[in-house]
C-alpha cells in the first residue's frame, strides 16, 4: 500500500529551480533509495518531503492525505522523520537528551522508546551520558539516526546516511537501516554508495537534473547496463 | 599600600562587578545563540530593569508601604518586592519588542536585526530619560557602612554580600532550568542546530519567547543589582555595560551560557585588577582588550563549540 508519493514536485531556492516535476512512490514497510550524480536534486527532495521548503507546483501525499500544504512540524508529528546529511545532531547535548529532542512532541514516556533505540543502537547506550560532540563520525550517525526513530515514524528520510564513514561503519549502518525496517518502518534514502544502497533496497530512483530518469527494483537497477555504466561507477 | 595587601579587597569588588556583568552576558549569550543576532538593546534592556525597579519602588512607597529595612541591608520589602516585578515586567517588554519586531524579521538576517536592536537600545533610552530626565536617580540616599574582615584586609557592604548572594542563586535557578526541564533542555537543542529542533517538531517560537522571557529578566537583575551597588542609576548606564557584557560572551563562547558566566567574571576580576598597574580611568578598555584578543587568538571563545 502506497505510503508516501510526491506527484511531479517542482521546488527550488528562491529563483532557481532544482527540481522540474519530480514523481516518487514510498509503499509501506519498503526501502526506497534515490541515487544519481552531485546535484541531481536528491537532498532538494528529501526537504520538499519533509516540507522544508515549498513546492512551487506538485503534491505531497502521506497516508492518503495531502500534506503539500502542512508545516514540517505537523509533517513529523504525522510520522515523517528526517536525517539531515549534515549538521543532524545536537553537539552540546548528551546522547541521552539528543534522543529526547527526538522525541519532543510525543506524549507518551519517551524512556519507552529510548530503550527499543538502545537496542538497535547498543553503542549509544555506552555513551548516553556524553556530550555528542566528543563521539566518533560512526557514533554520531548512529545519534542521528536514533533520535529520528524516537518518534516511532512510519517513514524515515535518510540523506547519505554513510557519508564520510570508514567501510566497517558504512556496512554496520546498512545493517542497521535494514533491521529498522525489518521492525516496520519505511526507508527513504539518498545515498552516494549507491551500489550498496540498491542491494538492500526493495526500489530505486535514478535522478538526473532535476528530473526522474530511472525507476526500477534494487535489483533490476544494479544489473541494469546503461545505469551501471553512468551511475554506479562501471 | 603594597600592591599586594590590595589584593584581596580588589578580587572582592571584581566578584561583586563581574557577578553583574555575567547577569548581562547570559542573556545576550542566550538571544545571540539561537537567533545569530547581536541584540545591542541588551545594556539599555539592563537599565530598563533598573528603571522599573525604582518605578514599583515608588509606587509601593506611594502606596504607604513600610521601608522597614531587612538589617544589615540599606532596603526592605519593598526593594525586593519591585526587584521580582521588574524582573517580570522587563521579560515581559522584551517578548513584546520581540512579537512586534524582531520576529517580522528572522528571515532576513543578521544585519537587519542588529540594526533594528540598535533602534530598540535608543528608543529605550530615549524613553527612560524622557521620563526620568537625565540626572542620576536612587533606589536609597542613606549611606551604608561597610565592614571590616579582620586578617584579609577586606572591606564590604552587606548590600555587596546580597548582590553575590542573588547573582549565585539566579545561576544555581537558570542551571536547573537548562539542564532539568524540557524548555531548558529545547533551549540548548535551538542554540545548537535551530533547524534540526524544527525537524524534531520543537516549536522554536515558543522556545524563542522563552529566551528573551529569561535572558532579559537576568538583564534586569543585573541592572538592579548594579543599582544597588553604585547607589544610582542613569539612562545612559545600560550603555555602558554594553561592553564588557560583549566581551564576556565573546570571551566565554557565543551561545554558551555557563561561557557567558565566566567571561563576566574574568571580565569583572580583570578590569578591577588593572587598576593594580594603571589609572581606573582605563577600565572599560582593559574589557575592550580582551574582546579584540580573544578574537585574535581564539574567536569561539573559552567554551563555544561552534
Amino acid at each position: 500500500m502506497s505510503l508516501l508519493k510526491a506527484v511531479n514536485i517542482k521546488v527550488g531556492y528562491g529563483e532557481t529551480e532544482i527540481l522540474h516535476g519530480v514523481s516518487m512512490e514510498v509503499n509501506e514497510r519498503e526501502i526506497v533509495c534515490v541515487i544519481g550524480p552531485n546535484g541531481a536534486g536528491k537532498s532538494t527532495l528529501m526537504k520538499a518531503i519533509l516540507g522544508l521548503l515549498k513546492p512551487s507546483q506538485g503534491e505531497i501525499i502521506f497516508d492518503g492525505d495531502d500534506i503539500t500544504s502542512l508545516a514540517s512540524e505537523q509533517r513529523v508529528r504525522r510520522g515523517i522523520c528526517y536525517v539531515p546529511q549534515s549538521e543532524n545532531i545536537f553537539p552540546s547535548l548528551t546522547v541521552e537528551e539528543n534522543l529526547e529532542m527526538g522525541a519532543f512532541t510525543s506524549q507518551d514516556d519517551y524512556r519507552v522508546r529510548m530503550k527499543e533505540v538502545y537496542h538497535i543502537f547498543p553503542d549509544l547506550k555506552e555513551t548516553r551520558k556524553q556530550k555528542v560532540r566528543k563521539l566518533s563520525g560512526g557514533q554520531r550517525q548512529m545519534v542521528a539516526i536514533g533520535r529520528a526513530l524516537m518518534l516511532n515514524p512510519k517513514i524515515i528520510l535518510l540523506d547519505e546516511p554513510s557519508a564520510g564513514l570508514a567501510p566497517r561503519l558504512v556496512k554496520l549502518i546498512f545493517d542497521r537501516i535494514v533491521l529498522i525496517n525489518h521492525s516496520g518502518t519505511a526507508i527513504l534514502m539518498v545515498e552516494q554508495n549507491a551500489r550498496q544502497a540498491l542491494g538492500l533496497s526493495h526500489k530505486g530512483y535514478v535522478l538526473v537534473m532535476g528530473r526522474n530518469r530511472f525507476e526500477d527494483s534494487g535489483q533490476a537497477l544494479l544489473e541494469n547496463e546503461e545505469v551501471g555504466r553512468l551511475y554506479l561507477g562501471g | 599600600m603594597s600592591l599586594l595587601s590590595r589584593l584581596p579587597q580588589l578580587v572582592i569588588y571584581g566578584i561583586i562587578s563581574g557577578s553583574i556583568i555575567s547577569l548581562g552576558a547570559i542573556g545576550l549569550s542566550l538571544t545571540y545563540g539561537i537567533l545569530n543576532f547581536s541584540n545591542f538593546a541588551h545594556g539599555d534592556i539592563m537599565a530598563l530593569g533598573a528603571f522599573l525597579a525604582l518605578a514599583f519602588l515608588l509606587l509601593l512607597r506611594g502606596l504607604g508601604m513600610s521601608e522597614n529595612i531587612f538589617y544589615p541591608l540599606s532596603f526592605g520589602l519593598p526593594m525586593v518586592i519591585s526587584f521580582l516585578l521588574a524582573m517580570a515586567a522587563t521579560a515581559g517588554i522584551a517578548i513584546f519588542i520581540d512579537r512586534i519586531l524582531y520576529s517580522r524579521l528572522r528571515k532576513t538576517g543578521p544585519v537587519t536585526l542588529l540594526v533594528a536592536a540598535v533602534g530598540v537600545a535608543f528608543f529605550l533610552r530615549n524613553i527612560i530619560q524622557f521620563i526620568w530626565g537625565p540626572q542620576p536617580q536612587y533606589y536609597i540616599k542613606e549611606i551604608q557602612i561597610a565592614w571590616k574582615i579582620p586578617f584579609l584586609g577586606i572591606r564590604i557592604k552587606p548590600d555587596e554580600i546580597f548582590i553575590i548572594i542573588v547573582a549565585a542563586l539566579l545561576v544555581v535557578f537558570l542551571h536547573l532550568f537548562l539542564q532539568k526541564t524540557r524548555m531548558g533542555k529545547a533551549m540548548r537543542a535551538s542554540a545548537d542546530n535551530i533547524t534540526l529542533a524544527r525537524v524534531c517538531g520543537i516549536n522554536t517560537e515558543r522556545v524563542i519567547m522563552w529566551t528573551w522571557g529569561i535572558g532579559t529578566a537576568l538583564a534586569a537583575a543585573g541592572g538592579i543589582l548594579a543599582g544597588i551597588e553604585n547607589k544610582f542609576i542613569t539612562p545612559n548606564f545600560g550603555w555602558d555595560m554594553l561592553l564588557p557584557i560583549f566581551a564576556a560572551v565573546i570571551l566565554g563562547g557565543v551561545g554558551s551560557p555557563y561561557g557567558a558566566l565566566l567571561g563576566g567574571m574574568v571580565i569583572g576580576l580583570s578590569g578591577e585588577l588593572s587598576t593594580l598597574f594603571i589609572s581606573t580611568a582605563y577600565k572599560p578598555a582593559v574589557a575592550f582588550i580582551i574582546m579584540v584578543v580573544m578574537l585574535l587568538i581564539r574567536p569561539r571563545g573559552i567554551l563555544g563549540g561552534k
